[in-house]
């Protein structure tokens, strides 16, 4: 079956994980490659829209401002109060910024001549898990202790003794290795599946397009437009996983900030 | 790439019970929604929150679908 695939298209490379290894610009210097320059980047823009939307705030809000407060509504109310309650407002500000850094640098990968999400390297998917793993952990021990917050974890009160020698090891691998891996792995393999999806079709479609045959030559725009059609599904799940991770994060922190764990 | 094959078959097959899943959490989210249009903003973050767990699943499914040699 293989054979006959590679007999058929002869000199067509499938994209592989080494697309993703961009090479440096500046030099040799590894701490110059694309998805740090999209992370600053990011970073300068999401600074400049929101400084430029609150500088003039007014009561009647404008375009600008209205399009800035419905983001952050959006995180403050549906994200931060319904899921933490009471004592949301402190989470606000650290939620705000994953929301708006993560939706930011995954739609990125579909912005052209950008086209690439900083994501889908599992460093930066990995340090902002790091951040929310410290928070909610931070948060659950300045609020019961040290000792209390770590024996909730360990011993869930409310079930036989015995259940324990089961329970125990599962409940302590989920608080300090499932949630911290899950929630940094499915940011990064979201965006990296959906950057290879595009560029099977993509380079897909050139590959037809540039082919002697004519047929196939007649058959690449269909490539094409599955790419376009592709890349409005990847918007959707950018936005989905910006949502989700957020969301997580703030599941965990009202986990920690609950008194019966 | 020359073993690349039959670790997309493997991928295609741990797939199955995550888009099981999903299916099964999305649906009882819709019947849900119908019943009690009201409920809509408290069944949706468990609903996205059981898709992300579901979902997670597939996902390592690709990663080591790359990841195996």
């Amino acid at each position: 079956m293989r054979s006959f695939f590679i007999a058929s298209s002869p000199g067509f490379v499938p994209p592989s994980t080494n697309d993703f290894n961009l090479p440096p610009s500046i030099g040799d210097s590894p701490y110059s490659t694309k998805p740090i320059f999209l992370v600053f980047l990011s970073v300068i823009l999401i600074s400049a829209f929101f400084i430029a939307a609150s500088r003039k705030a007014a009561v009647v809000p404008g375009k600008l401002q209205f399009a800035g407060e419905s983001v952050y509504v959006f995180v403050r109310k549906s994200i931060g109060e319904e899921i933490i309650g009471h004592e949301f407002m402190r989470f606000v500000p650290f939620l705000f910024t994953l929301f708006t850094f993560v939706i930011t640098n995954n739609v990125f990968g579909i912005v052209p001549l950008l086209q690439f999400p900083a994501m889908s390297h599992v460093a930066f998917a990995y340090v902002l898990a790091i951040f929310s793993f410290i928070v909610f952990h931070a948060v659950g021990i300045k609020k019961q202790g040290l000792i209390k917050y770590l024996s909730g974890i360990a011993f869930m009160p409310g079930v036989p003794k015995f259940v324990y020698i089961l329970l125990t090891p599962i409940e302590i691998a989920t608080f300090f290795i499932v949630r911290p891996l899950t929630l940094s792995l499915r940011l990064f393999a979201n965006m990296f599946a959906g950057h290879l999806l595009l560029l099977v079709f993509i380079s897909g479609g050139h590959y037809m397009l540039t082919n002697d045959h004519l047929l196939l030559k007649i058959l690449s725009p269909f490539s094409f437009a599955m790419g376009i059609g592709m890349s409005f599904f990847e918007f959707m799940v950018q936005c989905l996983q910006a949502y989700i991770i957020t969301l997580l994060t703030a599941l965990f922190i009202a986990g920690a900030l609950a008194d019966e764990h | 790439m020359t073993h690349g094959t039959l670790n997309l078959v493997g991928y295609g097959l741990s797939a199955i019970g995550p888009a099981i899943a999903t299916g099964m959490i999305f649906a009882a989210y819709i019947s849900g929604v119908a019943r009690q249009p009201e409920a809509r903003s408290v069944l949706q973050p468990i609903a996205f929150l059981g898709f992300a767990l579901a979902e997670a699943l597939a996902l390592f499914g690709l990663v080591l679908a790359f990841v195996l040699k």
